[in-house]
């Protein structure tokens, strides 16, 4: 009897050595990950901080060599790239997933474009810039904001198109059939019934893939460019925060590295909100 | 009763009741009038046969349930009757199912107008996302143009049907998931009946609901056999003594033993039914 004991105290004895030895790693992994990202943060916050003020808001570019200046023109320029980007991303996005989902199913069609946009997913944003830039830029030899809100539409839409499938496939497949039991046509059953179910989640997913393109460089840089003066007109080059933050940083200027830092606070802090909105919309779905 | 040559026209059936004059309908021996004959059907999913040569009537006007253990295909002969299982590709079946003189089987039927007459509950609430009252409005709008004071009409008129009215009156712009389980499955219901459809197909309509909330079910299902006809799946044998006029039992896709529910349970002509209903099997 007591030797069972005894043997139970020696496996006890030994899982609990593996237990801490398991979670010292695991917590040495944790802390590795946060003191980078808190370190990140703190730069960021401290730089960040002092450049934002209200001439940050309220005046363009500055020249080379001139003092003062703001981000007003690269503000209002990325919201526009922003927000057309949104209106061809999100009704080109939820479509198709609508198709995936309610249409193509397992047909070839479906199953191409699922290829398809799963490698778009991962396509360097680089490489998307470069194909707008042959495409839009070299034919019509300027930059312009279109450009720019095609470059990031196209990163966006497969991100939608995906998280749309998915949460479309959340939905019961009783509640598809209950509408079809009252006699509902397929197209009433997909937009109003299973659209309808899936709203915040896709909602979701738009906003994230909002928060993805926000602070993309790499395709404005040969798409949109960047413009010292205020402007909104979007056939032509159009100042934006990621550019402009890729240009002042690197500058000599102390006013236009201390923009550069303010811009960064600026996008970190949008797609912040967005993530936060985009679980606050969630999570109304979850409580129904 | 097997001449029909039909060419199949929903629309001449009366949308309160299904009183057509089918000419064909040959039935003299009484004035037992079927909505639905279910003649010789075989029903496939892909190549596993999930019903075996089914035949039977579902009496206008009667409540008829189907018991057996699970995967007797006391559902999957339900779905056929609406045609629901037609949304999956691979299923498919075979005979006729004839609804007031019209095989609904034969191809080209329009099956959203059918499953407007044929209406179907099923087993978990499926209250759509969207206010009580759109959610009865929905199914009333996709086959009449009502103005808004007869749409509300329609809609007291349905809550009341499913005995809903009194709890939900206050909040018909609530969502429908605001409701308990058991007012989501009669918000369900009353959904069904709004469209006024002539045969009302329940598949275990309670078995996710508490015992009062069932209750409530049963007396509706007792309140509606006055106007509809109704067939019933339950795994609740009890349920199915306490609602129906006529049981099946099933069992592995065949049709064991049909008939009166009285008969039925007090003296089953087959020794598979008396085993079942006893509780020595299944």
């Amino acid at each position: 009897m007591s030797q069972v004991i005894n043997i139970d105290k020696a496996v006890f004895a030994r899982r609990k050595r593996a237990n801490k030895i398991g979670l010292a790693l695991s917590m040495f992994a944790m802390v590795l990950g946060m003191v980078f990202l808190i370190w990140i943060l703190a730069v960021l916050f401290i730089k960040g901080f002092s450049a934002i003020d209200l001439n940050l808001f309220t005046q363009s570019t500055p020249a080379p060599g001139s003092e003062g200046g703001g981000l007003a023109n690269a503000i209002v320029g990325s919201l526009m790239l922003i927000v057309s980007c949104t209106l061809i991303s999100t009704p080109v996005g939820v479509l198709a997933g609508l198709y995936l989902s309610e249409y193509g199913d397992r047909s070839k069609v479906a199953s191409v474009t699922r290829f398809v946009t799963d490698i778009m997913l991962s396509a360097p944003s680089i490489v998307i810039g470069l194909f707008v830039y042959a495409l839009v830029v070299a034919q019509v030899k300027h930059f312009s904001g279109w450009a720019g809100t095609i470059a990031l539409a196209l990163i966006a839409v497969p991100v939608v198109v995906r998280t749309t499938e998915n949460m479309l496939r959340l939905v019961p497949g009783s509640l598809r059939e209950a509408a079809y039991a009252l006699g509902a046509p397929k197209w009433k059953v997909a937009f109003m019934i299973t659209l309808r179910a899936a709203q915040s989640g896709i909602m979701t997913g738009i906003l994230l893939a909002l928060a993805r393109v926000s602070g993309e460089t790499a395709p404005l840089l040969f798409t949109a460019l960047s413009n010292q003066f205020f402007s909104t007109n979007m056939n032509a080059p159009m100042a934006n925060l990621p550019v402009v933050i890729f240009q002042f940083a690197m500058s000599p200027y102390d006013n236009w590295v201390s923009l550069a830092w303010g811009g960064s606070l600026l996008i970190t802090f949008a797609v912040l909100g967005l993530n936060i909105l985009a679980r606050v919309v969630f999570r109304e779905k979850v409580q129904g | 009763m097997s001449n029909m040559k039909t060419n199949f026209d929903l629309n001449q059936i009366d949308r309160l009741g299904g009183s057509v004059n089918v000419e064909n309908n040959q039935q003299p021996q009484s004035e037992i009038r079927n909505a639905l004959e279910v003649r010789d059907l075989n029903f496939f999913y892909g190549s596993f046969q999930g019903l075996k040569n089914i035949n039977l009537n579902i009496e206008e006007g009667k409540v008829t349930a189907f018991i057996g253990p699970s995967g007797c295909g006391k559902s999957t002969l339900l779905r056929t009757l609406n045609r629901m299982y037609d949304l999956y590709p691979g299923q498919r079946a075979e005979g006729e199912i004839n609804f007031y003189g019209q095989n609904i089987l034969e191809q080209g039927q329009d099956l959203n107008l059918l499953r407007s007459r044929i209406g179907m509950v099923f087993q978990k609430p499926t209250p759509f996302p969207m206010s009580i009252y759109e959610n009865i409005a929905f199914g009333v709008r996709l086959y009449e143009k009502l103005s808004r004071s007869e749409m509300d009409e329609r809609v007291e008129w349905a809550l009341n049907k499913a005995a809903l009215w009194t709890e939900a009156k206050d909040k018909l712009n609530q969502s429908g998931l605001s409701l308990s389980g058991g007012q989501q499955q009669r918000l369900c219901i009353a959904r069904g009946v709004a469209v006024k459809p002539s045969v009302i197909l329940l598949d275990e309509p309670t078995s996710a609901l508490d015992p009062i909330s069932t209750g409530k079910i049963e007396e509706l299902i007792n309140e509606l056999k006055h106007e509809y006809t109704i067939a019933i799946v339950t795994h609740n044998m009890q349920q199915a003594a306490r609602v129906s006029d006529y049981t099946a039992y099933m069992y592995l896709g065949s049709l064991i033993e049909y008939g009166k529910t009285d008969e039925i349970f007090i003296k089953p002509q087959r020794k598979e039914t008396e085993d079942y209903i006893t509780g020595r099997f299944g």
